[in-house]
């Protein structure tokens, strides 16, 4: 289990996490989302003791990261699968790894085996493909057999079949039991690897919550309705409360089941062309959630100077 | 003992630890070899034999650099740090290892060096009595132990190959003979700059072999003695190795 409180970073005058908390769950894999840029990595590092929060502080298992006494037997992660000499083999890289730990080097062929890079394990690391490079620093990772593992990025820059992999992996390591943090940038593919969301956007928490009801709250669902007597049936709609969207041809429904607004017509007498449900792409709504937040970051700038002039005519 | 095993592992699994020992050990071993065999006139001393040490320690001081600042460059200090927090314990370790390896190599250099001028020259006296000859030979390796921790200590602060090693080159091959040339104070500063008082060590009081002084080493005039000379680029070894530490903890990885 992860937990962060209050957790920020900045460098200079940008503050790259502002006051994040969030508690990651084992057992389950829980994505970690946000644009590029939005913070997702300085997080990460943070939570491996590799860079100093300015503010707050994270928790693996109610420890810090420094408390952790050989932190690979605790935590493995894959930050970046480039974290490796290129002149160095999978297996010298590794070695040093268990022996830096004090795990046993049979544990070293293990993970190789694990993760299928037995037979590349004595070539150099920096003549591997990214989706080698990606599963000997997933092998990196398990070294340790830990129960809380961290992914940045995964399946970055990896062809189908090695996302496909990574996923059933992450999964597997979850119904094992452990705590499995994944951060992505697309919202499509944490839709299908994590149980859990953080979303976060410049650097601030935007919601926490179960996937499933991440989707159904970001995909806006609407009804499209094209009728001849467009007018009629817009204002009994109104008259109900529901929200429309008109663009002359045909009208844009939210706020209403799509059952309630047939039988309404039935019953206005209204003829039908068209009644049918949309559903608005996971992209346009996770770009809709987060562009939200960059707005909100801009006006804050533009809304304190125009505070006192809004409070004037309340104080006469 | 984790630690040490860790970053011997670390240093012998890449080839460049390998190529600067040969390049450290060619220098050296060359160049008694070279001075052995074209100086016909006058017989190989001790002194003499030792005229490649500062290129050698060049090349030792280049591997000692790279040891780190490829850490930085390939971010396997990132991986380090992430298994072994301690930062300081790591990098202790980490300089414990290139400083004894820089060491093995000094001392091969050195002995290197006499062989193979006895081996040229076999009329020769090299043999090794005087505590001014042991210094000269078996010294060579302390050096070289102490400027690769001063390099370590470097190639952390700097963390960027081209640079630390620009610096740290350009530092004890420019830097310290030209602040002589500042009128009046230049000479004095001089005599307290760290490399040029370790060559007291190796070369100094007395060089009772009475070398030509274009054989050899060029003395140097610190006003310490030769030990005191060590134990004074040791302390500022030391003292580059704090600050080296003192930063590392400070800072992001």
């Amino acid at each position: 289990m992860i937990e962060a409180e209050g957790l920020s970073k900045r460098y200079g005058k940008t503050l790259a996490v502002d006051n994040l908390s969030f508690s990651v769950q084992s057992g389950r894999v829980t994505g970690f989302l946000g644009p590029n840029g939005a913070g997702k990595s300085t997080t990460m590092r943070m939570i491996l003791g590799l860079d100093k929060p300015s503010g707050g502080n994270v928790r693996i298992d109610g420890k810090r990261y420094k408390e952790l006494h050989n932190p690979l037997r605790t935590v493995g992660a894959l930050l970046d699968a480039k974290w490796v000499h290129p002149n160095r083999s999978a297996r010298a890289h590794l070695r040093w790894l268990a022996k830096s730990n004090r795990l046993s080097p049979k544990r070293v062929d293990e993970v190789l085996d694990l993760v299928g890079l037995t037979d590349v394990a004595n070539r150099r690391a920096g003549g591997f493909s990214l989706g080698m490079s990606q599963r000997l620093g997933i092998a990196a990772a398990l070294l340790g057999d830990p129960q809380v593992l961290l992914f940045d990025e995964p399946v970055n820059g990896l062809d189908p079949e090695g996302i496909l992999w990574i996923r059933r992996f992450m999964h597997r390591l979850a119904e094992e039991g452990r705590t499995v943090f994944v951060s992505s940038h697309l919202l499509s593919e944490m839709a299908l690897t994590a149980q859990e969301l953080i979303v976060i956007g410049k650097g601030k928490l935007i919601s926490q919550c179960s996937t499933e009801e991440f989707v159904a709250q970001a995909t806006e669902n609407t009804v499209l309705v094209r009728s001849p007597q467009l007018a009629l049936l817009r204002s009994a709609l109104g008259e109900l409360g529901a929200s429309i969207r008109d663009d002359g041809e045909s009208l844009v429904v939210s706020g209403m089941d799509i059952a309630k607004i047939g039988e309404l017509a039935a019953a206005k007498n209204v003829a039908l062309h068209e009644l049918s449900p949309q559903r608005g792409s996971l992209e346009e709504a996770f770009i809709q959630l987060t562009g939200d937040a960059v707005e909100y970051h801009a006006a804050l700038g533009d809304a304190a100077p125009a505070q006192p002039a809004d409070l004037m005519p309340l104080g006469k | 003992m984790t630690l040490l095993a860790v970053e011997r592992i670390k240093l012998f699994t890449t080839r460049s630890p390998l190529w600067c020992t040969l390049a450290a050990l060619a220098v050296t071993i060359g160049f008694a070899a070279l001075l052995a065999g074209v100086d016909t006139e006058n017989l190989p001393t001790i002194a003499s034999t030792q005229f490649g040490m500062n290129f050698g320690l060049m090349v030792i001081m280049v591997m000692a650099t790279l040891a780190i600042t490829t850490e930085y460059r390939f971010g396997t200090i990132r991986a380090t740090f992430q298994a072994v927090p301690n930062r300081s314990a790591t990098l202790i370790a980490k300089t414990t290892v290139v400083a004894l390896f820089a060491g093995i190599v000094g001392e091969l250099a050195a002995f290197g060096a006499v062989g193979i001028s006895k081996l040229i020259q076999s009329g020769a006296d090299l043999s090794i009595n005087t505590p001014f000859e042991w210094r000269a030979t078996a010294g060579v390796g302390l050096v070289y132990a102490l400027a690769a921790v001063i390099s370590v200590a470097v190639g952390v602060m700097i963390r960027h190959s081209a640079g630390a090693v620009s610096l740290t080159l350009i530092y004890v091959l420019l830097v310290e003979s030209l602040v002589a040339l500042i009128p009046n104070v230049g000479d004095d500063i001089q005599k307290w700059m760290p490399f040029y008082v370790v060559n007291k060590f190796l070369t100094g009081d007395p060089d009772i072999t009475n070398r030509p002084i274009q054989e050899g080493p060029p003395p140097s005039l610190s006003s310490l003695s030769p030990w005191w000379s060590l134990a004074y680029f040791a302390g500022f070894a030391l003292i580059m190795l704090l600050a080296a530490l003192f930063t590392a903890n400070k800072r992001d990885a």
